[in-house]
């Protein structure tokens, strides 16, 4: 942890009156030391980063387009797309933009859970994530219903509705949420002012997540504390880099999309103007929905599916408290591994569920899916800390490098020249 | 407070300050409630969108067994010119055995008339059944695609996740064939 030095006359005046150069410096510069061992899967973070500011800035450029209005809204979305200046590669970013942040996202939560990320010390790490996570389905929500098509309304009327479930003030929170008897003007305009205030609330949370992070540094691989400085390398250059290569690769399939199927993941009911008489056929929430969606649908009762949605998240608020085991990296941990994997193959069996109508072998799947979600994080979890036994762990990050053998990560890694 | 001040020890200017601190903060948060009020109260619908009129229908162009939808608060509203086999159908029901249990009476002002809001009682859906062709559902009534909700010639919900049959709105006949949805009565 060198100081910050400077040779520039410029840096050092504004320096002395506000340490700004330092304070970067330690928070993303050489003044950061990084676990050396960092894998691509570590990306995924700063990656997420870049995503927000692509959306905020593209989503500045949209409102100046954009009219909150029932009556103009979606002709609006449509004059960005056929006569604004290159509108459409700003919708189509923002719009594609919404669902890489979200694979980004998920990503980076699996990372942290197949890793250990959330145990102690960086619980309240880990619960900042999932605020932000709960912020950005919240923003992505409301920014979907904004052109008003037929599944923005109907997207809108569902998720609100959700709120009635709940006893007695159920009623009375719903037609508050939309300002009337139905989904209507009112309730565009205040899901456009908070579609646009909540980013920058998701900006802040981001900064509370870095500084939580850096009070002890990125977990990494091996799941074991840093021995000292020969178990660390500077942020920048090392990771700068690393991470810049990663964006690039990020930005080509992210262009991919954009360029060449930017409504793969959208759906054409939504090109059809919101029409409050008309339900269409089959209500499908955006694909980063699904397996929530499928959690609420697979539960017969009202308010209980609701619960079991939100419950589906909040599990994820106790979950340092809930995996009693003391290893964090999933390599050490056997059992561990293969019930990852089956939370894998869950999640992804919820999603297909959420795209199918609830029906037949659909259902099934739906309930066997959903008690399996729960079951890991409230049963299994706490169960393997206390009858898995965990492999050996290195004793440091750099042993299992230097010896060539011992763990899994030697298998491949030669000793490096200069780490 | 006061017993607890005079039986502290010398400097019970601590005592005293606790008292100052909670007795500042209650006021505090008293007086941050009160502000909260109102601006929660602006995102409630107002007096003018309460008052939101009421909506007349002509009856006299529905022929029997054909249902029409009309707007009333920004909600579609199902108007089914009921046939007597509908009716009898609705009739005949085991009222107990309903998930919402009500008479056909009770949701009825004229037997061949029934008027329900048309928004699933599940999270809001419009259900299908007003239109030739579309899909009523096992028990004759409405269906819902969203999330599969049968509603019977009634408009009670029989099979489905809905907890609720589907909401009759206020209204009154002004003569044989008009009616005036957003008027009147509530029924039960």
């Amino acid at each position: 942890m060198s100081g910050f030095q400077t040779n520039s006359r410029v840096i050092k005046w504004i320096e002395h009156r506000m340490p700004v150069f330092s304070f970067l410096d330690h928070a993303v510069g050489s003044g950061y030391p990084a676990p050396k061992n960092l894998s691509y899967m570590w990306n995924f973070g700063s990656l997420a980063g870049m995503t927000l500011v692509i959306m905020i800035v593209t989503g500045i450029l949209l409102a100046m387009q954009y009219t909150a209005h029932v009556d103009y809204a979606f002709d609006s979305v449509e004059r960005i797309m056929r006569d604004v200046n290159f509108g459409w590669l700003l919708r189509y970013i923002h719009m594609n933009g919404a669902s890489f942040f979200f694979i980004v996202v998920y990503i980076h939560i699996f990372r942290g859970l197949y890793y250990g990320s959330y145990k102690a010390p960086r619980e309240l790490l880990w619960m900042l994530g999932v605020v932000i996570l709960l912020l950005m389905m919240a923003t992505a929500f409301m920014g979907y219903v904004l052109p008003w098509g037929q599944m923005s309304f109907w997207g809108a009327k569902v998720i609100t509705n959700l709120f009635s479930a709940i006893p007695v003030f159920g009623e009375g929170i719903v037609t508050w949420l939309w300002g009337g008897f139905t989904v209507d003007n009112p309730t565009l305009n205040r899901f456009y002012a908070l579609h646009y205030l909540m980013p920058f609330i998701i900006v802040a949370v981001v900064i509370l997540h870095i500084w939580a992070l850096h009070q002890f540094g990125s977990n990494n691989p091996l799941g074991i504390d840093a021995k000292g400085p020969q178990d660390k390398i500077p942020f920048h250059p090392y990771y700068t880099i690393k991470d810049t290569f990663g964006l690039g690769v990020f930005l080509i399939a992210f262009a991919a999309v954009i360029f060449y199927a930017p409504n793969y993941m959208g759906h054409p009911d939504n090109y059809i103007p919101a029409d409050p008489l008309a339900t269409p056929a089959h209500i499908v929430p955006e694909w980063y929905f699904l397996p929530f969606y499928a959690i609420l649908r697979s539960i017969p009762d009202k308010l209980l599916g609701v619960i079991a949605m939100f419950g589906s998240i909040a599990v994820l608020f106790v979950l340092p408290w809930l995996d009693s085991s003391p290893v964090k990296s999933g390599r050490f941990r056997p059992l561990f591994r293969l019930f990852f994997v089956l939370l894998i193959v869950d999640v992804v069996a919820l999603g297909f569920v959420g795209a199918n109508p609830p029906e037949g072998i659909w259902l099934v799947i739906g309930r066997v899916a959903t008690f399996w979600y729960f079951l890991h994080f409230l049963v299994i979890l706490p169960l393997l800390g206390v009858f898995e036994r965990p492999r050996p762990l290195p004793t440091s990050i750099g042993e299992p490098v230097l010896r060539g053998g011992g763990a899994p990560v030697g298998a491949t890694a030669k000793p490096m020249e200069k780490a | 407070m006061a017993d607890i001040a005079t039986s502290a020890p010398a400097d019970s200017g601590e005592t005293r300050r606790d008292f100052l601190y909670l007795a500042a903060t209650g006021m505090g948060v008293v007086g941050a409630a009160c502000v909260a009020w109102p601006l929660i109260d602006t995102m409630n619908p107002s007096a003018e969108v309460l008052a939101l009129a009421s909506t007349e229908v002509d009856l006299a162009p529905i022929a029997e067994g054909q249902r029409v939808t009309v707007t009333w608060r920004g909600n579609p509203v199902f108007i089914d010119h009921r046939t007597q086999q509908q009716i009898q159908q609705a009739e005949a029901v085991d009222v107990e055995a309903l998930p919402d249990p009500q008479p056909d009476s009770a949701r009825v002002q004229k037997p061949e008339w029934l008027i329900v809001i048309g928004v699933c009682t599940h999270l809001g859906c419009v259900p299908l059944g007003q239109k030739a062709g579309q899909d009523r559902g096992d028990f004759g009534g409405w269906f819902c695609p969203c999330h599969g909700s049968h509603y019977d010639t009634s408009g009670r919900v029989r099979r489905g996740p809905a907890p609720l049959n589907l909401p009759v709105p206020p209204y009154t006949f002004a003569d044989d064939t008009t009616v005036v949805i957003g008027e009147g009565e509530q029924a039960a």
